[in-house]
């Protein structure tokens, strides 16, 4: 397996997009629109997690 | 490495041991996950007497109960309506619903969440990029929208790749040649014998050879005859095109896919599935290359409905040798080899109906329908294969090389009719060719 060196930073954005996702969508209760775009934006993140973040946080790859 | 070729290259070249210890935290999830949220797994664990925590390496993971398809017949058309008790989540997160064929009885009903769908649609992802679909394709879908999964996730995951996607749902076959025709699509996906159907009626009803089409990629599912080398021939044959295997079920999700190697198999994908393989007689797990068992899988994401431990029926053996692409994901030899209750004794020799379809495709004189029926003639089991000649073709050119074939590969004789070009019936999607009509039940389950 090559160096995937910056699987790190990358993680990291996927994170913090899925922080401010997470904080919108329970922001929005009264705002549908906000809500359930951001409900369904989550669902493409969770394929990054799965994608990406499952393989740092089984420590499958030397930071 | 070329990492264009892979659609995660981490995860697709990742060594097994690695992968393997990827799969094991990813069971101990589902099953913590399925256990705390679905009635119906914790009873069945509990019954064994295990708590996710007994779970401790894979080796543990054969403690863990099966799950049969008649488990989820005895549980749905309950609350929550109309699942039962496996689900995972409220039912108002449920999205999509979706029911399976009913090939084997009464069909059974598979809730998705967006996530779940999101995630058939990524598994389908790794399929189509592996077999080389890009945003330059525009893909034709010549499949019935409906309640039965089939390409819906084919659909999403080329849209998702970037492709072009036309939905060719209620047009009828000719409808559908002329659109591919028109719009110049280069991919397309259905079932085998679909596909077969519709060079048929192209070449033969409308004057238009398919391989004069501009498909150069076509994705098979539905049936093993991808995996079939003659049936593969003939497909690709006809349209000019390279055509792949792929496998995937209503409650497992899209498993395995051929890459564009071509390797005479399909790889596992190892990152999103457990396959483990179970001698049909002994239950032991075959962990070695070479030996056919039924597959017991294992989708690790999927969380309305959990297909953790599912006895799928598919008879497979692992490849001993790895793939040219460069993926880690092993291959099963051959791609899915028949299904544990369609592979049956006649006379006391086991009977596959691929082996069948593999020498009937393999005879050019010879149409691609045929259908098989075994039944008792007194005590006795006896063979009936129906098949087409096609036109011009003579009885006499073919019928020792037929019966021969059959004896090399099935060792078992047959009462052979044939019939002329056009004569059996049709398919439009998946065909019904195999019939065992000593079996009790095989007029419930027709």
């Amino acid at each position: 397996m090559e160096n995937f060196s910056n699987l790190n930073v990358i993680n990291d954005k996927i994170l913090k997009i899925k922080q401010l996702l997470t904080e919108l969508e329970a922001e929005a209760e009264q705002f549908p629109a906000l809500s359930r775009n951001s409900k369904r934006a989550l669902v493409s993140i969770k394929m990054l997690e799965l994608n990406i973040s499952d393989i740092l946080a089984f420590d499958l790859i030397e930071s | 490495m070329n990492r264009q070729e892979y659609w995660n290259p981490v995860l697709e070249t990742m060594p097994l041991e690695k992968l393997k210890v990827l799969q094991f935290k990813k069971f101990k999830r589902i099953l913590t996950w399925a256990y705390t949220h679905s009635k119906f797994h914790k009873a069945l664990y509990e019954k064994a007497g295990l708590t996710p925590d007994d779970i401790r390496s894979l080796d543990d993971i054969k403690k863990i109960p099966k799950v049969e398809k008649s488990m989820m017949r005895g549980i749905q058309n309950k609350d929550p309506f109309p699942y039962g008790d496996a689900l995972c989540v409220p039912l108002e997160e449920v999205s999509a619903f979706r029911q399976t064929s009913g090939t084997t009885g009464q069909p059974v009903y598979q809730p998705d969440t967006w996530q779940d769908w999101e995630w058939w649609s990524e598994c389908w992802s790794f399929i189509l990029w592996a077999q080389g679909y890009r945003p330059s394709d525009r893909v034709f879908l010549p499949f019935g929208y409906n309640i039965f999964v089939a390409f819906w996730a084919g659909h999403y995951a080329a849209e998702k790749l970037g492709c072009e996607v036309v939905p060719g749902g209620v047009l009828d076959t000719q409808s559908r040649i002329l659109k591919i025709k028109e719009l110049k699509a280069t991919a397309m996906m259905a079932t085998p014998t679909y596909i077969l159907r519709m060079a048929d009626v192209a070449k033969n009803k409308m004057g238009i050879d398919p391989s004069s089409l501009s498909i150069n990629k076509i994705t098979c599912a539905g049936e093993p005859g991808a995996g079939i080398p003659s049936t593969k021939k003939r497909m690709e044959d006809a349209w000019g095109a390279k055509v792949y295997d792929h496998s995937g079920a209503t409650e497992i999700g899209a498993w395995s896919y051929e890459c564009e190697n071509q390797p005479c198999g399909m790889h596992v994908n190892e990152a999103m599935f457990l396959v483990e393989i179970e001698d049909l007689q002994t239950g032991e797990i075959i962990e070695e290359p070479g030996r056919k068992g039924k597959m017991i899988i294992t989708a690790l994401d999927r969380m309305a409905q959990p297909c953790i431990r599912f006895d799928s029926k598919d008879v497979i053996e692992w490849d001993s040798q790895p793939c040219t692409c460069g993926r880690s994901f092993r291959l099963i030899k051959g791609g899915v080899i028949g299904r544990a209750d369609d592979i049956t004794k006649v006379k006391g020799v086991l009977l596959s109906p691929g082996s069948i379809e593999e020498v009937v495709r393999s005879i050019k004189g010879l149409g691609d329908e045929f259908e098989v029926i075994v039944d008792k003639q007194g005590d006795v089991d006896r063979i009936k294969l129906k098949v087409e000649l096609m036109p011009e073709v003579t009885r006499l050119s073919i019928e020792n090389i037929l019966k021969d074939q059959l004896r090399l590969k099935t060792n078992l004789g047959y009462q052979i009719e044939y019939y002329d070009y056009g004569s059996l019936p049709r398919y439009e999607v998946k065909a019904k060719r195999f019939k065992d009509l000593r079996k009790k039940n095989f007029s419930k389950k027709e």
